[in-house]
């Protein structure tokens, strides 16, 4: 018990309680941010400026197309690089030497992002800046499909009786179109914020060590080098891991209902129209 | 005024310059006992912790280490993430026409093959190895024997435990501790030998780096501070220099 009790409590196991948060974090960051890339991918899709359409419908269908692992490997090391070439273009300008040298890719020191004198802490957080920015493209995508169908279920006459009255395009959007779309478009957006919970693993290939890093880590067998010898538990603790999704799960389909019941009020739905009847 | 504060700004970034050289981020995988691993206190541990702080130490250098898993180990190091591979990583031909290695740190050291049974033949099993490793390339070339890749080491051993695999090939110091732990398991057939010993990775166009690391590899070599340090944690069948 006392063994049991010192073994739970190692450095490790706070790093891996900790990764709980890490990964709530990266949710709670990434799941808005998507959002707003998807509504911006939907509008600029359906944008009457054709460059603006190509733009939105080349976004969804690239990204939506490219394997998730290709994207979190070679995207972010890229998105990185670029960073550091903008900086090296800007800060270093009289510096001679090619930025690739054959497999390397080398600009000044004072370019690097984060400076490689800079505490570990500073590139963790730049790699869970680069996670979140790549989540939010990758899942921003799926959500600017959701969200451009979601905007062509809306009924067509209640846009005609808008344009009826005077409004303007703009009105039209903002007043009629945006907020009848979000109860069709929830459906597909509950699904993908499900499908986002478990993607985090995919955060070990940028370097951020989430749950299932830790679990795994912990869990494996343990020689005598360690404090703690023991042999593979990955099962408890994949079990423990397994709660906490199923648990989170739970909670956020508690939400998505009550959340489905406030958008169908008042709403030209089967569901908004059954409202409006138990209420009469 | 302006001008001032012009040249402070400058000042403190030619300071800062000057800084980042001395600070250099060492790369591991941390997942490969006792070469390398992440002790209990979450940090990272192991021969090669030991000798890279000291490697630093002996070159002046401010060393910060980073873990990295072993499939992007190489991209991450070209796209200067972090400046060196200390990882168990033995020095081939292919791995060097991607980037530079320093002198050996470890002489070139058997690899081994850990089974469930005594009775396999290794010449039809099915070997594991980890993704990536000189023991994968061997086992590809082995004839009548199948591969199975496996991305960590942890789960080239979990599965000759649970039956998916006859056997797994990895080094020697690796797995010898792995086959004393656990009775289940046990060191099968001839070690082979494998690799050119194992070397510290660093991008080739850092010559500057590979030169410091080799003087100072050179220099434990020389003082016999290398060997006591190999004994200590491979015990004292391991090679030395």
């Amino acid at each position: 018990m006392r063994w049991l009790a010192c073994y739970l409590t190692t450095g490790k196991h706070m790093a891996f309680y900790a990764s709980f948060g890490t990964v709530l974090l990266l949710l709670a960051i990434t799941a808005p941010v998507a959002l707003l890339f998807g509504f911006g991918g939907a509008m600029a899709a359906r944008s009457p400026v054709a460059p603006l359409r190509w733009f939105g419908k080349g976004y969804t269908a690239i990204v939506r197309g490219v394997p998730d692992i290709a994207f979190f490997l070679f995207f972010v090391i890229a998105l990185d690089q670029g960073f550091e070439w903008l900086r090296h273009q800007a800060l270093c300008p009289d510096w001679d030497q090619p930025v690739r040298q054959g497999n390397d890719f080398v600009v000044c020191d004072i370019a690097k992002l984060p400076l490689s004198s800079a505490p570990q802490w500073v590139h963790e957080t730049y790699g869970f800046f680069l996670a979140v920015l790549t989540f939010a493209i990758v899942f921003g995508a799926f959500a600017a499909n959701v969200l451009f169908g979601a905007m062509r279920a809306v009924p067509r006459p209640q846009l005609e009786t808008a344009e009826a009255y005077g409004m303007s395009r703009r009105q039209t959007f903002w007043r009629i179109l945006v907020p009848q779309m979000w109860i069709y478009a929830l459906p597909g957006l509950s699904n993908l914020w499900m499908i986002l919970i478990k993607a985090t693993p995919l955060l070990f290939l940028l370097g951020v060590e989430d749950i299932v890093y830790w679990a795994r880590e912990l869990g494996g067998m343990k020689t005598q080098v360690y404090e703690y010898p023991h042999p593979d538990w990955r099962l408890y603790y994949f079990l423990a891991l397994l709660v906490f999704y199923l648990g989170l799960t739970k909670v956020s389909e508690a939400v998505l209902s009550r959340l489905t019941v406030r958008l169908s009020h008042g709403q030209a739905t089967m569901a908004g129209e059954a409202q409006r009847r138990a209420g009469a | 005024m302006n001008k001032l504060i012009l040249s402070a700004a400058a000042l403190a970034l030619t300071a800062g310059a000057a800084a980042s050289q001395d600070v250099v981020r060492m790369g591991t995988e941390g997942a490969y006992p006792p070469y390398n691993f992440i002790n209990d206190d979450g940090e990272v541990a192991g021969f090669e912790r030991e000798l890279g702080d000291e490697l630093c130490e002996r070159a002046g250098l401010t060393c910060e280490w980073v873990t990295n898993e072993w499939d992007s180990i190489i991209p991450n190091l070209v796209s200067g993430n972090y400046d060196t591979i200390i990882a168990g990583m033995s020095i081939t031909p292919e791995r060097d026409e991607v980037i530079d290695f320093t002198q050996a740190y470890i002489p070139p050291s058997p690899s081994a093959f850990l089974a469930a049974s005594e009775d396999i033949d290794l010449d039809t099993a099915v070997i594991a190895a980890q993704t990536g490793t000189i023991q994968a390339d061997h086992v590809a070339s082995m004839e009548g024997a199948t591969l199975v890749e496996y991305a960590t080491p942890d789960e080239t051993v979990a599965a000759v435990r649970n039956g998916e695999v006859d056997a797994v090939l990895a080094d020697k110091d690796f797995l010898a501790p792995v086959g004393e732990q656990d009775p289940a398991l046990m060191l099968v057939g001839e070690d082979v030998a494998l690799g050119g010993g194992i070397g510290l990775g660093v991008r080739e166009s850092d010559t500057e780096l590979k030169e410091t690391f080799d003087a100072a590899i050179t220099e434990m070599k020389e003082e016999g501070a290398l060997n006591p340090l190999i004994v200590k944690w491979f015990g004292d069948d391991a090679e030395t220099w």
